[in-house]
């Protein structure tokens, strides 16, 4: 049987170059060069309005570039049909609607179709079982998506891209709903991901969650890319308290290591 | 399995309807000998032969084309009415609320007052379909932003397109002679009292090539209630199958106007009623939904045309009395779950 991530091979990384976006005339990415690779887990970070998400849009193929090449696997992302790509990468947006009252595993089941007509459908059911039960989603399989809680269809729309068995994922905040726990559970799904020869792109607003889990961190600011790196080069005071307008430190944990981020707050009394 | 067995009850349901249904009338034929009937025609000596006087020539000449047509007009309202749900992604969208079916039968109405007849019997179903088709993208064009359709939004664009409709069938009123206006007016009623095997053998087609179309594509219909975005993610060519899905809207309600008139409701209250057996997927909502919407029709105008002695009752304003409580209920449904009207 295939293992449960399709193994990238290193030429199928990512990359972007001097990528330029501008909506209504304003620019959105400005010169951002980056590249995805195979077995690493790529943290997209910033503050509000930096241009994750759209750098995200750009790298899924949603948003065409204004300027610049993006190139997936050494052919121009735009040379890529549409279900060429849902076969090679899977997308987790922000928020998913579903309009009709589809149960958890019918939309599971959804992230099978790229496959359909091909050898891979044969694994259907054990793709759409092992993404359930990772996501620890089983015993609502019955449920209707829509009258979920925001953290279970979160879940559920997690383990509809997991059940695509594609070699690159894109999460876009696949955190926001989620309680600890269920944070921690979905980094190491990544992570996991990536240790198997796939590839992760994850935009994350939680700097602690990103130190912990990425291999790589891009810090992002005012459409420009600010730093590209390992989390503990990226992730030093000065640069977040720059970039934040805000009083940052930076902390190793005590145990193993890995940078704290700890906004300076205000002592009450 | 389940999927095949409700196809398979619903199927038999429909042919045992219409064994019924054709032997009712002013003269009766028991089921048993419209049986033998047709399979003496194809050939086969089994069962026996009307025995009532003209009893042949009844079913032949006016019962059967009347049942194959109901059976067309109600595959494709409930067939169309489903897909139009899917593409909009909205349980309200149907071909009368949206107004495809008054668009259709201005296209109709033009072309009887004109008294144009470029391609013979097939220029009223011509004229159907560019109005039909001409109605559906405006409201596509006009109900739709960021990927989705507001229920409001649609109502309203629908009460618009019926508005104009409304007038521009009363302005060709106006013009027409007695006869067209005979004709129009017929039109706003619907009726299957103009039943032939004529209209039979225009709408057939279009039905079965909408319909089969409609089957072939419904997996990636189910891709779409996922929004636009993510429907693309997984491999759909969204804008193609909405434009494609939006033509065999207007084919189907075309088809299934174009003789009969406007039968409203059908398209919106079968697929609802399907949904809540079925689930919401569209590989057996569709099937299921057309399957409905014959069973609906062939027993509607069974209804329409033996409740009252020697009179016809319009079918469209029987579907009307029946399926406008059922959409006030179901915009009250779904104003509850989407709770409010934002």
């Amino acid at each position: 049987m295939r293992p449960a991530v399709t193994p990238m091979p290193d030429a199928a990384e990512l990359r972007v170059e001097r990528l330029r976006i501008l909506r209504d005339g304003r620019p959105i990415l400005t010169d951002v060069t980056i590249t995805v690779r195979a077995g690493e887990l790529l943290a997209l970070v910033g503050p509000n309005g930096a241009g994750k998400s759209t750098l995200l849009g750009a790298i899924c193929g949603d948003l065409a570039p204004t300027c610049g090449d993006i190139t997936f696997a050494s052919r121009p992302l735009s040379r890529w049909s549409p279900v060429e790509l849902a076969r090679a990468r899977a997308m987790l947006p922000q928020r998913t609607t579903v309009s009709f009252p589809f149960t958890v595993a019918e939309v599971v089941a959804m992230g099978r179709a790229p496959w359909a007509g091909t050898p891979y459908a044969d694994e259907d059911a054990v793709a759409i079982a092992e993404a359930l039960r990772l996501t620890g989603m089983e015993s609502l399989t019955g449920r209707v998506f829509a009258a979920l809680s925001g953290g279970e269809q979160a879940r559920a729309a997690l383990a509809r891209v997991l059940a695509q068995r594609t070699g690159m994922l894109l999460l876009d905040e696949p955190t926001a709903a989620l309680d600890l726990h269920h944070q921690e559970l979905v980094l190491t799904l990544a992570r996991d991901h990536a240790r198997q020869g796939g590839s992760v792109v994850v935009v994350l607003h939680d700097l602690g969650l990103a130190a912990a889990y990425a291999d790589r961190i891009a810090l992002l600011a005012g459409g420009r890319l600010v730093a590209d790196g390992r989390p503990g080069e990226v992730l030093t005071g000065d640069r977040l308290s720059e970039v934040y307008q805000h009083e940052v430190e930076v902390l190793p944990h005590p145990r193993t290591g890995v940078p704290l981020v700890v906004p300076v707050r205000p002592t009450v009394g | 399995m389940r999927r095949a067995s409700l196809v398979a009850g619903l199927t038999v349901a429909l042919l045992l309807l219409c064994l019924v249904a054709a032997g009712t009338g002013q003269v009766p034929v028991p089921p048993a000998e419209v049986l033998g009937s047709i399979l003496h025609r194809v050939g086969l000596d089994i069962g026996p032969s009307p025995s009532a006087t003209h009893g042949e020539s009844a079913l032949w000449v006016v019962r059967f084309p009347r049942v194959v047509l109901a059976v067309i007009v109600g595959a494709a309202l409930g067939g169309a009415g489903a897909l139009m749900q899917g593409v909009f992604g909205n349980p309200l969208a149907e071909p009368g609320v949206i107004g495809v079916s008054s668009g259709a039968a201005v296209g109709a109405a033009s072309v009887i007052v004109t008294g144009i007849a470029t391609v013979g019997g097939w220029t009223v179903a011509a004229g159907a379909f560019l109005g039909g088709l001409l109605a559906t993208a405006l409201v596509y064009a006009m109900a739709r932003s960021g990927g989705r359709t507001e229920v409001v939004t649609l109502v309203l664009t629908g009460i618009a397109v019926n508005a104009v409709a409304g007038a521009l069938i009363g302005l060709l009123m106006f013009f027409g002679d007695a006869d067209a206006v005979r004709a129009i007016a017929f039109w706003q009623l619907g009726s299957l009292a103009q039943a032939n095997w004529a209209a039979v053998t225009v709408t057939g087609p279009c039905a079965a090539v909408g319909l089969a179309i409609t089957v072939a594509v419904a997996r990636r219909i189910d891709l779409l209630s996922l929004g636009d975005q993510s429907a693309r993610h997984l491999g759909v060519r969204v804008e193609r199958l909405r434009l494609g899905m939006v033509a065999v809207t207007a084919l189907l309600g075309a088809a299934a106007v174009a003789f009969t008139g406007v039968i409203s409701f059908v398209g919106l209250v079968v697929p609802h009623l399907v949904r809540m057996v079925t689930g919401p997927g569209h590989r057996l909502l569709l099937p299921a939904s057309m399957l409905g919407g014959a069973i609906v029709v062939v027993a509607g105008d069974l209804a329409a045309r033996t409740l009252v002695d020697y009179q016809e009752l319009p079918l469209g304003v029987l579907t009307a009395v029946v399926g406008g409580p059922c959409f006030f209920w179901l915009l009250r449904r779904t104003r509850t779950r989407a709770g409010g009207w934002g």
